[in-house]
């Protein structure tokens, strides 16, 4: 059976998000894991508030 | 359900059904019918993904959570976001380096024959029961509740399903799921609101969380170490990482989707939009469980929300003694909305001690009625023990039904159906593709050309429908099967992780050392399920990790010549 050849991503595509903001995926990666923070953050807060 | 809700129904599931098949006609090539036609964008990925994940019974049942536990089931989802980021900045590079059709060929390249087959075979084994369960769950409740005929409900489904998913392949997934989660969302969202609408004048939005709070309903977090409670921050954060990395990371329904995506860029982000979007919607489907047990405590609930509970009772003779039950039930429940109402007075009267005294006699009396429930459901299961009073899953569908108008109730009888048809026409693409890849074209037949690959994955993807169909049909047999299958995916579901560990980042393991290292680590797990009691989100990690360190203590103690990775992890 033929394989389809191997698409090697660019260096571009591998550094670069292409978004206005974050410009790189370190920067993508921090701001998913400061989302995360920031829910549980909310989490604990509306925990205590109504318990 | 009237005409109106019927006719909302059929025509969304038909018209997304017939639009799948139409914009994927003249798909002939086998890399577009597994992989999709390469042009998939991030966003359409992201909600292919989220699709794929959330099933029916997701959306029918979590309700029924929140209104019985609260916000705590929300911390099984703590992993999400770490393991998507490692799937995105480790596996899936990989993934598309290597241009794999499915997860398991990279085990093949990275280990040997053995190996990969492993790895497929326990995928086919969890995901293949699965795919019964996911059409059987959502159409035993619905059927329950509107009187219609269960077999014939999972065969029409399944069939549908089937249609789409040979005739298009992973395109019509991607395509079709776009559109029903847009009813799932709209389904959900207009329920959100009517509910919020019909809560009592006067209960403002700090009056109903002070409520639900008071109630022990939003204790959203949990830092508790017992290993033996279900749900806590450590055992998301910690077991939910792992058993959210090895499904997204290792199980073909979701590899599927985001190999598909245009570019490494589409299915990162993609991946990201998970990441972030995956616990606020879990969340709100959570408070949405919450707000009708608000809604509940100012108008009167069934004894039991299951309506086959309450058939039993008349049917069956033993009517008089629950009716005991439910009369006391009916009273206390009567005494908590009193006693809430003089709490709701006193609290826009800022009488603070008026208030308290109110919402401690409400809550006493909420307990009560909470204690009858209980004792009604211990009489039931005492008088035939095929009776179950499992009323989380009941819930939701008992709300829409006694409280929404016709036509909303048409709209999400149809978002429960379009979860179940996305998630089990991922499910049925992915097990066709790995039965044709894994199987047909490594072992069965090794000279098969694309087309011959093409036609065995739309054979194998309907035989797979035809199998799903036949375990939903006799699925009732099985006692607790939803519990059972749950359970079932995290105990393969950590080994399976372990071997894509090693294959990642030991690359001095060879495959002998990792192939007996598995076997050995799925028998230790197997032996720790009967012998602890632990929750089951522990399984995955234990499983990963026994796998590990196996295959290093085999490799070191085997020695001998190791594939050399062909592609090593940045």
């Amino acid at each position: 059976m033929k394989r389809p050849s191997a698409t090697e991503p660019s260096a571009r595509e591998t550094e670069e998000t292409r978004l206005p903001w974050p410009r790189t995926w370190k920067g993508v990666y921090l701001f998913v894991i400061g989302s995360f923070i920031l829910w549980v953050a909310l989490l604990i807060a509306l925990t205590d508030s109504f318990s | 359900m009237s005409a109106l809700d019927f006719v909302v129904l059929i025509g969304s599931m038909l018209g997304i059904a017939a639009y799948g098949i139409w914009r994927t006609r003249g798909r002939r090539d086998l890399s577009s019918y597994l992989k999709g036609d390469g042009q998939t964008p991030w966003f359409a990925i992201g909600l292919s993904v989220m699709a794929t994940q959330a099933s029916a019974i997701t959306f029918l049942s979590t309700p029924g959570q929140g209104y019985l536990g609260g916000l705590g089931f929300l911390q099984i989802y703590f992993g999400v976001p770490l393991a998507l980021i490692i799937i995105a900045a480790i596996f899936l590079p990989l993934y598309r380096r290597l241009n794999v059709y499915t997860a398991y060929e990279f085990l093949g390249e990275r280990f040997d024959g053995r190996t990969r087959l492993l790895g497929a075979g326990l995928f086919l084994l969890q995901r293949g029961l699965g795919a019964g369960l996911t059409i059987y769950a959502p159409a035993i409740v619905l059927t329950t509740v509107f009187g219609w005929p269960l077999n014939l409900t999972i065969i029409c489904s399944g069939l549908l399903v089937i249609v789409y998913t040979v005739t298009g392949g992973s395109d019509a997934v991607t395509v079709t799921q776009k559109y029903q989660l847009a009813v799932i969302f709209g389904g959900m969202i207009t329920a959100f609101c009517l509910l919020v609408m019909k809560l009592p004048d006067g209960l403002t939005f700090k009056d109903t969380f002070a409520l639900a709070g008071g109630f022990q309903k939003l204790k959203a977090v949990n830092f508790s170490t017992d290993v033996h409670e279900r749900y806590t921050f450590w055992s998301g954060l910690l077991g939910g990482t792992f058993l959210m990395l090895s499904y997204f990371g290792t199980d073909q329904s979701q590899v599927q989707r985001y190999i598909s995506g245009s570019s490494l860029r589409e299915s990162r982000l993609g991946l990201m939009f998970n990441a972030v979007c995956k616990i606020p919607m879990q969340f709100c489907i959570l408070l949405l469980g919450v707000l009708i047990f608000v809604f509940y405590q100012f108008e009167r609930p069934p004894l039991f929300f299951n309506p086959d509970s309450s058939r039993f009772i008349s049917e069956n003779g033993i009517g008089q003694k629950l009716q005991v039950y439910e009369s006391d039930f009916n009273s206390s429940h009567d005494q908590t909305r009193q006693q809430l109402e003089t709490w709701l007075k006193a609290r826009h009267d800022d009488n603070s001690s008026a208030a308290a005294v109110a919402f401690t006699a409400a809550s006493t009396s909420h307990q009560h009625s909470e204690q009858v429930r209980e004792d009604a459901a211990a009489a039931l299961r005492a008088s035939h023990s095929s009776v179950t009073a499992n009323d989380a899953d009941y819930v939701f569908i008992t709300f829409i039904l006694h409280q929404l108008p016709h036509g909303v109730i048409g709209l999400l009888v149809a978002a429960f159906f379009a979860a179940a048809l996305s998630s089990k026409a991922a499910e049925l693409n992915a097990l066709g593709s790995s039965t044709t890849i894994d199987f047909y074209r490594h072992v069965i037949k090794r000279d098969a050309t694309d087309a011959d690959c093409l036609t065995a994955s739309k054979w194998f993807t309907a035989l797979w429908g035809l199998v799903a169909i036949g375990f939903a049909l006799y699925a009732h047999l099985v006692e607790n099967l939803i519990q059972a299958v749950n359970i079932l995916g995290s105990i393969f579901y950590g080994v399976m992780l372990g071997l894509f560990v090693v294959a990642f980042f030991v690359r001095w393991v060879g495959g002998g050392a990792v192939f007996w290292a598995a076997l050995a680590a799925q028998a230790l797990v197997f032996i720790l399920y009967f012998k602890l009691n632990i929750s089951y989100l522990w399984y995955p990690l234990i499983g990963c990790s026994a796998c590990v360190v196996f295959s290093l203590a085999l490799q070191a103690a085997l020695g001998g010549d190791v594939k050399t990775n062909p592609d090593p992890a940045p």
